[in-house]
């Protein structure tokens, strides 16, 4: 008999001392990026052979910033869960496993605030 | 280790190929693409944060025909992963798991991937003016 509550089963906490939230992230960032990629795209499409110029004009822009920033942590943060979750399916050796999680953590954290960072140069220089 | 001789899923090669198996692992496949294509738009952005020299180069390397057919490939991997991802997300609240549904939103989502992949293209053709 186990001494457990369901609550613990209720709050979606099992064996894996997690539960919806990894999910659920992965969802909110998609809906946000919806309309943000759209827009982003077709703007980049449009901006394509740009010279400097307009290319930082347009990144300058506070609307298109403050987009642009909002994309980023949306973006970063929806391929890292989705990067994780093949790691996690396809690496099965635990150490490897462990490594290759933590690494692109720092990889993926790395690049998305060279990103903002960039944007924010363009913007306030 | 123990953990080596637990049984691995999924088990690929045992089942009939199946369409909707090909839009699925595309799905992942252009994920991993465009993880790889962020690497690139924060060198991009990063080239322009830097001046117009270093952001010249960066346009004429994109502008390239092997960085426009790779643009090319981001483009609809963009597109494949926004459409399918929206499927997903229908699939999430519990619509379109019929078979018939299931395919013909597949279908439309190759459809849809295409339709908006030539639209960016032709956009990004008349601004550089032909």
């Amino acid at each position: 008999m186990s001494e457990r509550t369901p609550l613990a089963r209720a709050r979606g906490l099992g064996a894996a001392h997690g539960g919806t939230h990894h999910w659920w992230i992965q969802r909110a960032t998609s809906v946000v990026m919806v309309p943000l990629v759209l827009w982003f795209a077709f703007s980049l499409a449009a901006l394509g052979p740009a010279d400097h110029a307009t290319a930082a004009a347009w990144v300058a822009h506070p609307v298109n910033a403050v987009l642009a920033l909002v994309l980023i942590a949306a973006m970063f943060h929806h391929l890292h869960l989705g990067l994780e979750v093949i790691i996690e399916d396809y690496v099965h050796s635990r150490w490897v496993k462990f490594a290759t999680l933590i690494l692109q953590k720092f990889v993926t954290i790395i690049f998305g605030f060279g990103a903002a960072f960039a944007v924010l140069k363009i913007a306030l220089s | 280790m123990s953990e080596r001789s637990r049984p691995l899923s999924p088990h690929l090669l045992i089942y009939r190929f199946e369409w909707p198996m090909l839009l699925s692992i595309t799905h992942r496949f252009t994920g991993v693409g465009l993880a790889g294509g962020a690497i690139v738009l924060v060198w991009w952005l990063i080239a322009l944060a830097v001046g117009p020299e270093y952001f010249a180069y960066a346009q004429a390397i994109l502008g390239s025909w092997v960085g426009r057919l790779l643009l090319l490939g981001w483009t609809w991997a963009t597109f494949y992963h926004l459409c399918n991802g929206i499927r997903h997300l229908c699939w999430d609240g519990g619509w379109g798991f019929e078979l018939r549904v299931a395919r013909a939103t597949g279908v439309l989502v190759v459809i849809m991937s295409i339709v908006l992949t030539l639209a960016a293209w032709l956009i990004a053709y008349a601004a550089r003016g032909g």
